[in-house]
């Protein structure tokens, strides 16, 4: 989303802190992308070559490993805003 | 002790501890009745999530979709799953900073507008009408197969537990009595799951037993047999779909971003008491739903096995007893196509449509099915997908403590969704339109005196559409989900991460994307839906997946719109600013 005004009236650390929590979010986003989307769908038949036990690799991360990975994005999220926000005194 | 008293005793003593928690937790203030009062634990909220989310579709149905469309299925796997990460990094921290009481909240002040407020309550009360229907329907299907009443009272006794939790106890009851429904509900989905992979693959773990070998001897994997079996019968491999690419796409996106759009999932971070509350929440909430979702692949996989080793080439006389009894309930039939007696189970329908059945029975002593055989399928049994969770623990033998407990899981998942939709639907009533909109000056007794004759109102309704199914319910619960990625999620979303988005922008927006996604499902499913197939859909996107379609097209529309019209005033800018940092947020409800 287009950003207008970033200044207006934010306090430098605001500001900082949302700028790093963007930069974050476009990451653990992408991540997201990656696994359901990405492993699970469009790459799933290239990867089903692969086998994990008994599993196809490409319908595992359809049906298993995307939410394993979804739950680990959550958990890694909250860790690192705590932290952020920590660092900019802005905790809650 | 026989199974059906086992059942008696465990839906009855479920229901007393549901109302013996409403009692306890009785609301006060519209405070308590809205959110609960603002300070429940992330872990409670999480769990409280769970069961507010995991419908009778999860429970009920959607191990028996998994078992019948194998890698297809994995759109609901992913879609009802992914939405969590949507809302713990995009939506649930700054909602609960912003710190009121419903979307329509929200909405209506950081968009400056009395019509945005209106517009969201019409997407809101849209959405939760069609998703609670289908709760009441799956009330009835277990009442009427378990308990031997009629649907009809089914409904009403579910209407009447329902109505005393949620409209003396509002969010609090719901919250306290939703934790108690995921603990019956969990444990009865997972209970018949770990005796099925034990006996199947000699793991008791579903998660691991799906990975691993049949335990009869041949070393095959359960996924390696299943598509051999299937293939043998003429059907597609099981870990293959037969969706195209960019409509499995779709759909998956629609239903995660839709999941983030429901505002009765979303309502429930408004309930803990700090913005890092919200993300934390939605953390728990995704592990004790992931505990089902990952289940449930597992069953279906294992259901399906088991369906096909018990019922194909068994003669019907010697059919299990839980077919003759799905039989008995008009969701299982059996046409005996070749006059041999014996069933056989292939790809294809068996016949024309949903079975009709005629007085009496066939020469070896089957239920009479009138409709039309399809003549160029071999197949000669009928199943109806829904049916696969509650008869698994028939199927696989399994004592009748476990089938109670099925019944009162199916049961706990039906009312926590129930009561939770009623919920955000009598809310926005009381409070979005009479509170904020038409009848500012309402007194605070006053307004929760309206929030419980709106939710009584939203069970009679609700009861109703249970009771008397319109043909629609069935087939548009799912598009629920499309409804909300095109109207509310894109709204919420430009709310919180765009600070140039204006009260025009919005309003047009979720406008836009609510009748485009709303008129292609309405023409494809009810006007024309002799023309729904893929050759006639836009880009190849089914009606399913369309909300995609309307999201982008809001997004969009708004986007445009803001550009050419009135920058938002300054202390909507501010307000932004405030929601985007979490300090603070204890004393934000103040309202």
């Amino acid at each position: 989303m287009a950003e207008t005004n970033e200044t207006h009236e934010t306090s430098e650390a605001e500001g900082a802190y949302w700028r790093d929590n963007i930069r974050l979010l476009v990451s653990l986003m992408a991540i997201w992308f990656a696994c359901s989307f990405g492993a699970g769908i469009l790459f799933r038949e290239w990867l089903d070559q692969f086998m994990l036990g008994g599993y196809p690799l490409g319908f595992w991360f359809a049906q298993q490993g995307s939410i394993y990975i979804f739950i680990a994005l959550i958990v890694f999220y909250v860790v690192r805003m705590k932290k952020l926000e920590r660092k900019y005194d802005l905790d809650d | 002790m026989d199974t059906q008293t086992l059942i008696y005793i465990f839906v009855g003593l479920s229901f007393a501890l549901y109302i013996g928690i409403a009692i306890w937790s009785r609301a006060g203030s519209t405070k308590e009745f809205y959110v609960a009062g603002g300070g429940v634990n992330p872990v409670v909220n999480g769990m409280a999530t769970a069961a507010d989310w995991m419908s009778a579709a999860s429970f009920i149905s959607m191990a028996g979709l998994i078992a019948f469309l194998g890698y297809d299925a994995s759109v609901y796997l992913m879609g009802w799953t992914g939405g969590y990460v949507l809302l713990a990094l995009l939506l649930a921290p700054y909602l609960r900073k912003f710190g009121q009481f419903t979307v329509p909240d929200f909405i209506g002040t950081r968009y400056y507008s009395k019509t945005a407020r209106v517009v969201a309550v019409i997407c809101l009360i849209f959405i939760s009408f069609t998703y609670i229907a289908g709760q009441m329907r799956g009330v009835g299907i277990v009442f009427s197969r378990f308990l031997d009443v009629p649907i009809t009272l089914g409904v009403i006794i579910g209407m009447g537990i329902v109505f005393v939790y949620a409209v003396l106890g509002g969010m609090k009851g719901i919250t306290y009595t939703q934790v108690a429904q995921y603990c019956v509900l969990i444990f009865a989905y997972m209970v018949p799951a770990f005796f099925l992979s034990f006996m199947i693959t000699g793991n008791p773990i579903p998660q691991i037993g799906l990975g691993s070998t049949v335990d009869d001897g041949s070393g095959q994997y359960v996924l390696q047999k299943l598509n051999l079996v299937l293939s043998d019968l003429g059907f597609g491999n099981y870990t293959d779909g037969s969706k195209s690419m960019i409509d499995v796409f779709c759909i998956t996106l629609a239903l995660m971003v839709g999941t983030a759009g429901l505002p009765h999932v979303i309502v429930r971070f408004f309930t803990v008491p700090k913005a890092s509350d919200a993300r934390k929440s939605a953390g728990w909430a995704l592990v004790f739903i992931a505990l089902l979702y990952t289940t449930a692949p597992a069953v279906g996989a294992f259901a399906r096995l088991n369906f096909i080793d018990t019922v194909n080439e068994t003669s019907y006389s010697e059919a299990p007893g839980w077919f003759k009894n799905w039989e008995r309930n008009d969701l299982i039939a059996f046409q005996d196509k070749n006059n041999d007696g014996v069933m056989q189970y292939r790809s294809g329908d068996a016949f024309e449509g949903a079975p009709e059945f005629a007085e009496g029975t066939g020469p070896s002593g089957e239920r009479v099915v009138t409709n039309a055989p399809v003549t160029d399928s071999e197949n000669e049994v009928y199943v109806d997908r829904d049916i696969m969770v509650l008869a698994n623990p028939e199927i696989g033998n399994l004592p009748g403590w476990v089938i109670a407990l099925v019944a009162a899981g199916g049961l706990a998942a039906a009312l926590s969704t129930a009561a939770g939709l009623l919920l955000v639907i009598s809310s926005s009533v009381s409070h979005d339109l009479l509170k904020s909109t038409f009848k500012p000056n309402i007194s605070e007794k006053g307004e929760l005196l309206a929030a419980r004759v709106a939710a009584t109102a939203a069970i009679v309704v609700a009861g109703y559409l249970g009771i008397y199914p319109p043909g629609w319910v069935a087939q548009v619960v799912a598009f629920a989900f499309g409804l909300a990625a095109a109207s509310l999620f894109p709204a919420i979303f430009m709310g919180i991460f765009s600070k140039s988005m204006n009260k025009e922008g919005a309003i047009a927006g979720m406008v836009v994307g609510l009748v485009f996604t709303f008129g292609y499902i309405f023409y494809f499913k009810l006007m024309n839906p002799a023309a729904n197939v893929a050759g006639n859909w836009l880009f190849g996107i089914s009606p399913e997946g369309i909300g995609v379609v309307g999201m982008v097209l809001n997004f969009a529309v708004a986007i445009a719109i803001s550009k050419v019209t009135a920058s938002p005033p300054v202390e909507i800018r501010k307000l932004v600013d405030s929601i985007r940092v979490p300090r603070g947020a204890g004393d934000a409800h103040a309202h």
